[in-house]
């Protein structure tokens, strides 16, 4: 089964390398839209599949990633991509740091309340404050250059380019699974208390796995904004906590390539269930046929997308995959 | 007795919970090369010994001193680094890692490295070396693939002293590692402790008194709270205190 699992991560890259060449420019504005939140829904994965940490104010480190680009760039011109995008992860990250530090001293239902919590705090300050351009937000005049290399302000470039930063958070990720570091945030999911007596100080793991968490969220932020051109209140919103949380969920909880096919998933199935040209008049209630495909694909498949071949097997051949552990994260 | 022999000491050791008394003025030394049974009924409050020894809580009064040093103050997983070792009552084991992987994370504790992200955790010597020796020691050598949540009790218990032995501690804090073994197993279990006590001291809380009273060196006796008595086994046999408190119904 290991080698199907990094052949499919190959295989999904390679397409996603190759895809521009086939499609047209709106395949790539939305392949580019999806991967951003592939990225998003892979920095949430870390802490809920990684460490068991269910953050439900994700949105606030994105958000902030965003505004933060917006806000840092100049008036006058084109701003740097490699500048603005390290404001826009530190900003993301400090942002993490303080609510990490204060949030991770509750567990369970409590931490879920107070990461919200925070979140809603920056919502409103960029809401009910000039700060970010109140409700209606803000444009962002002229996308980022690296020098005479990289112009964001064109679909192909900013499309490589994203693909480039979910891939190599991908990696990232995917190393950090299986470094000491990664096998202690297992534990602590597994079970803390025993980390702790086993000599593990569990809250500085913590701490560090929700700022590498906020600081890859605020990345994704940067190249939301940047593709978008414009920035709101809303992506700050609990709406959008929620929607990623449901990505990695529908995807398969405890696997990095469940947040991609999460994300991928949830983008297109809203694409289809807004789409006039199925529904008709129907389909301005979209979040309804939505919302009832979550709900049947979480019951029929527990394991999410990723479980969908394992449960195949199971059904055909009647053994069960469950052994070895989970010691797999990619 | 060499004063450096004792690698841990409790002093005085009091836990109020609100306006009820779960210990009151416990004191008791470990050696080494021996093993220190704690017995009393269910509620004495053998756990919440444990407990303030380890530093999963902290006491409202009294001293806890680790190899001569006052660690009442530390948290416990500075504790464990020091070398305090405990195993739970239940299983506190990772079920759903490999037998191996809990025993090589368990080994991991004294050879973090957090930083290190690019370099694979099973290629850390350190840890692999313990976690196959400490595996070897408490006989699972053969199920290191195995899920650990798929062990028979006993093996869990014996996989609970392994991973407990893989930080490589000096003192053993034992909650009940005999609860619902077979005869053969407690056996085993029994004779793998004599063995560890030659280099470790051992605390070990009990309910099956023949092997309480085989295995310890020293036993101390509590009732709600109190230590009422802490003898030879030999001792606390004869000891009429306890035999109205405690052994009356044995």
């Amino acid at each position: 089964m290991n080698q199907f699992r990094y052949l499919f991560v190959f295989l999904v890259f390679a397409g996603l390398a190759v895809f521009p060449f086939f499609s047209g420019q709106y395949g790539v504005d939305l392949a580019t839209k999806i991967m951003v939140m592939a990225l998003f829904a892979l920095s949430l994965e870390l802490l809920v599949g990684g460490t068991g940490l269910v953050c439900f104010g994700h949105a606030a480190f994105f958000g902030i990633g965003a505004y933060a680009t917006v806000l840092l760039s100049p008036s006058d011109g084109p701003g740097s991509v490699l500048w603005l995008l390290v404001a826009s992860v530190l900003a993301a990250a400090l942002y993490a740091l303080v609510v990490g530090a204060l949030s991770l001293r509750t567990k369970g239902v409590y931490f879920i309340m107070v990461t919200l919590a925070f979140a809603q705090m920056a919502y409103y300050v960029v809401h009910d404050t000039p700060l970010g351009g109140g409700t209606d937000g803000i444009y962002l005049l002229m996308k980022p250059v690296l020098g005479d290399v990289l112009d964001l302000d064109k679909a192909n470039a900013l499309y490589g380019f994203t693909l480039a930063c979910l891939a190599a958070s991908f990696g990232f990720l995917a190393l950090l699974g299986r470094s000491r570091f990664g096998r202690a945030l297992a534990g602590i999911r597994v079970n803390e208390q025993r980390m702790r007596a086993t000599g593990f100080s569990t809250y500085p793991y913590k701490l560090a796995a929700f700022v590498i968490s906020g600081a890859m969220a605020g990345l994704a932020g940067f190249l939301f904004a940047v593709k978008d051109g414009t920035v709101n209140p809303e992506l700050i919103s609990w709406h959008l906590s929620g929607e990623v949380l449901i990505m990695i969920i529908l995807g398969g909880i405890g696997h990095l390539r469940g947040a991609l096919i999460g994300a991928f998933a949830f983008a297109l199935l809203q694409e289809f269930f807004k789409s006039e040209v199925v529904f008709g008049e129907f389909a301005k209630h979209w979040h309804l046929g939505l919302g009832l495909t979550i709900i049947a694909s979480v019951a029929l498949l527990p394991r999410g997308l990723v479980g969908v071949p394992a449960q195949i097997r199971e059904r055909l051949l009647g053994v069960s995959s469950a052994k070895g552990g989970d010691d797999e994260s990619v | 007795m060499n004063p450096s022999d004792i690698l841990l000491r409790g002093t005085d050791i009091t836990r109020r919970w609100g306006g009820l008394v779960a210990l009151n003025k416990v004191s008791l030394a470990l050696e080494r090369g021996t093993v220190h049974a704690v017995i009393g009924t269910n509620g004495a409050g053998k756990s919440t010994l444990i407990n303030i020894l380890s530093g999963e809580i902290p006491p409202s009064e009294g001293r806890v001193e680790l190899l001569g040093q006052d660690v009442t103050q530390w948290t416990q997983p500075r504790r464990a680094r020091a070398g305090l070792g405990r195993s739970y009552q239940r299983n506190t084991i990772y079920p759903t890692f490999t037998v191996f992987e809990n025993c090589r994370l368990a080994a991991q504790a004294n050879h973090q490295k957090p930083w290190s992200f690019w370099a694979s955790a099973q290629r850390c010597d350190a840890s692999t070396t313990i976690a196959h020796a400490v595996a070897e020691r408490s006989g699972l050598a053969t199920m290191l693939d195995r899920s650990a949540g798929l062990l028979s009790h006993g093996q869990k218990r014996q996989l609970e002293i392994a991973m407990c032995l893989a930080t490589q501690p000096k003192v053993l804090l034992l909650d009940e590692p005999l609860a619902g073994m077979g005869a053969e197993e407690t056996e085993r279990m029994l004779a793998m402790l004599q063995e560890l006590k030659t280099d470790h001291a051992i605390l070990l809380v009990e309910h099956d008194m023949d092997a309480v009273f085989r295995i310890a060196d020293q036993v101390t006796v509590m009732v709600n709270g109190t230590v009422i008595a802490t003898d030879t086994p030999a001792n606390v046999r004869t000891n009429p205190q306890v035999r109205i408190a405690y052994l009356g119904e044995h």
